[in-house]
């Protein structure tokens, strides 16, 4: 089983997830290309699911037991890159190879079938694909009477892709209750705020609206998180879940939090400095130590 | 092998789909379909009143039948993805390539109505433009079978294969003129008719059409092959190349507009492995309209009269 194991405290989460921030940040400075702003905000949900409730086995990747995960917004890879490494999936010495040529952490996730890392089951990066796929896994595993459960992680701006209405209505009409998608409510996107760009207000209406149960929580606060995921997993019989976290764009560094504009740069070395002073170091140790 | 050009058996290449798929629904319990609100179109209500659980349809949302497609090859189900052509294709185009093609998920997308076949709804309704998109996608395998048989033969055939299919039929009632016995595989073309002065290669319901001209073309003196390349993805080349260095001039046959089908997928071979006189019969860079099947034909030149014009165009007979 797994070589990394779970975490169960409170206090270590939270340092796992800062550990797993400290990672973005060396990524990116390494990498000199990439996301920060929504990675930094969705670590604590990272590590909630990946280090407390998810049925997992990093040494058995494809083990049928597990449960599905899905990120439809694939710009946010490192995080995901991160956390899987920090669970065992793969060393964390990979970390140093993000975005570059012959590696396997893609700019956007791939799966490991074509050429991306273990703990990727599919393709992200366009946008809106990941509540039929969720929808999709849940079904076929209904169909197998199987009690494993699917998670997907989404944007609030995200939810402006017509797809993922369509998923949500094949999700809700399918009675797929083995499904939480989980909803990074940050109110930022690429060019501006989500409501100035275009507004997505009242997402938890818009989803009671398509027959899904929905459950709002603090996506930076652990407790809030872990008790969450518990009440989607028990949620309502027949229906799936929504999750709608609050998050901060770039949580954890001050000139960064809630800022739009900070969702598709990486910081420079002086930026990266600060940040990695903000981010106090962990007992879980750093993947390198640059010279900023 | 000899055709019964005068009186032909008829029938629904779609009908060869449906039926292939209850013979994979009662083998395989892994089997899956999924349906776009078209399944008594595409024929996929036979296999949901057959195997109810094992039908999830979607409504009117072929993006998110790609995907739930997608979702359900994860879990090792071999999922059916059917509608008609456009909508099988250029709507989902997106999915496809990001879930299916690029994540090498084990999606057979079957797409019914291709073509011109489906006439009377016009233009909107005609994918022309189909075997063009998939066939550029890396992962993907593409098929155009061209009778029931065939159909029923490569629906049942893919399923053996963990990979993503594109397969492209019919309406309406075609003639039924395959060996259901005969050899079958993914990539190697058909030598229907041998012939020696010019190789006619034809896929879907142009084969016929290629046959019937080799008939006549007969009566007048020149020999014409006849080969049927179901496959477009991957080709068959060797075969391609051999009809060239036979017969010379190739001329390819298909519904579909002539960019980046057949007569492309043809040509690239061609022009590489042995540069050779070539023409197409097929749709001239322009959509369609409403007419019955036959008039259409006719009219934008893929029918067994315009492979004999171009054919006697070259052969200057």
């Amino acid at each position: 089983m797994s070589t990394n194991p779970k975490l169960t405290s409170i206090e270590d989460l939270n340092e796992m997830a800062r550990q797993i921030r400290r990672d973005i940040i060396n990524m990116l400075l390494i990498s000199k290309s990439g996301h920060s702003g929504g990675p930094l905000g969705l670590a604590d949900i990272f590590t909630a699911l990946y280090f407390n409730k998810m049925k997992l086995d990093n040494e058995n990747p494809n083990w049928d037991e597990r449960d599905y995960f899905f990120l439809s917004i694939g710009h946010v890879a490192p995080v995901w890159y991160a956390t899987l490494a920090r669970r065992g999936y793969f060393s964390i010495d990979e970390l140093k190879t993000l975005r570059k040529v012959n590696g396997r952490l893609q700019g956007h996730p791939a799966p490991s079938k074509t050429h991306g890392v273990p703990g990727v089951e599919i393709a992200s990066g366009s946008l809106g694909q990941g509540v039929s796929i969720a929808a999709g896994t849940a079904l076929g595993l209904k169909l197998s009477k199987k009690s494993n459960h699917v998670y997907c992680i989404c944007g609030d701006g995200e939810l402006q892709e017509g797809q993922i209405w369509e998923g949500i209505m094949t999700a809700a009409h399918h009675q797929c209750d083995n499904l939480t998608v989980i909803v990074d409510k940050n109110d930022c996107q690429i060019d501006n705020r989500v409501q100035q760009v275009l507004n997505m207000d009242s997402i938890p209406e818009k989803f009671r609206a398509f027959n899904w149960e929905v459950i709002e929580v603090n996506g930076n606060d652990m407790q809030s998180i872990l008790d969450g995921i518990d009440k989607a997993k028990a949620a309502k019989e027949g229906k799936p879940t929504c999750i709608v976290a609050q998050t901060f764009m770039g949580k954890g560094v001050s000139f960064m939090e809630d800022k739009y504009t900070w969702h598709g740069v990486p910081p420079n070395n002086e930026q990266g400095k600060i940040a990695l002073t903000e981010l106090t170091k962990t007992k879980f140790g750093d993947f390198v130590e640059l010279e900023l | 092998m000899s055709f019964n050009l005068d009186n032909p058996e008829l029938k629904e290449t779609r009908q060869g789909f449906a039926d292939a798929l209850m013979v994979l629904g009662k083998e395989n319990p892994n089997i899956v379909v999924l349906g776009g609100d078209v399944s008594g179109s595409v024929k996929t209500n036979i296999f949901r009143d057959a195997f109810p659980d094992r039908f999830f349809s979607v409504g009117i949302a072929e993006q998110d039948m790609m995907g739930v497609a997608a979702g359900l090859a994860v879990t090792g189900k071999i999922p059916f993805a059917s509608t008609y052509g456009e909508f099988a294709t250029g709507r989902p185009f997106d999915q496809i390539r990001q879930s299916i093609a690029y994540s090498e998920m084990n999606v057979k997308i079957c797409a019914s109505h291709c073509g011109i076949s489906v006439g009377p709804d016009g233009a909107t309704h005609q994918s022309l433009e189909d075997v063009g998109i998939m066939r550029i996608l890396p992962h993907m395998t593409v098929v155009t079978p061209c009778d029931y048989n065939q159909t029923y033969r490569a629906v049942l055939e893919c399923a053996k294969y963990d990979k993503p299919f594109y397969i492209r039929f019919y309406r309406d009632k075609t003639p039924n003129y395959t060996d259901m016995n005969a050899p079958f595989e993914f990539g190697k073309a058909d030598t229907l008719i041998d012939g020696s002065d010019v190789t006619l290669i034809a896929n879907g319901l142009l084969v016929w059409e290629a046959i019937i001209a080799a008939d006549k073309l007969k009566k007048e003196g020149i020999s014409a092959r006849v080969v049927n390349m179901h496959t477009i993805k991957p080709i068959d080349e060797e075969t391609i190349v051999k009809c060239a260095e036979e017969t010379g001039l190739i001329i390819t046959c298909e519904d579909h507009q002539k960019n980046c089908g057949l007569y492309s997928a043809v040509a690239e071979v061609l022009s590489l492995r042995r540069p050779t006189q070539m023409d197409y019969i097929a749709v001239e860079d322009t959509f369609g309209e409403s007419g019955t099947m036959e008039q259409l034909m006719a009219k934008y030149k893929i029918n067994n009269e315009e492979i004999i014009r171009k054919v006697k165009k070259h052969l200057k007979k």
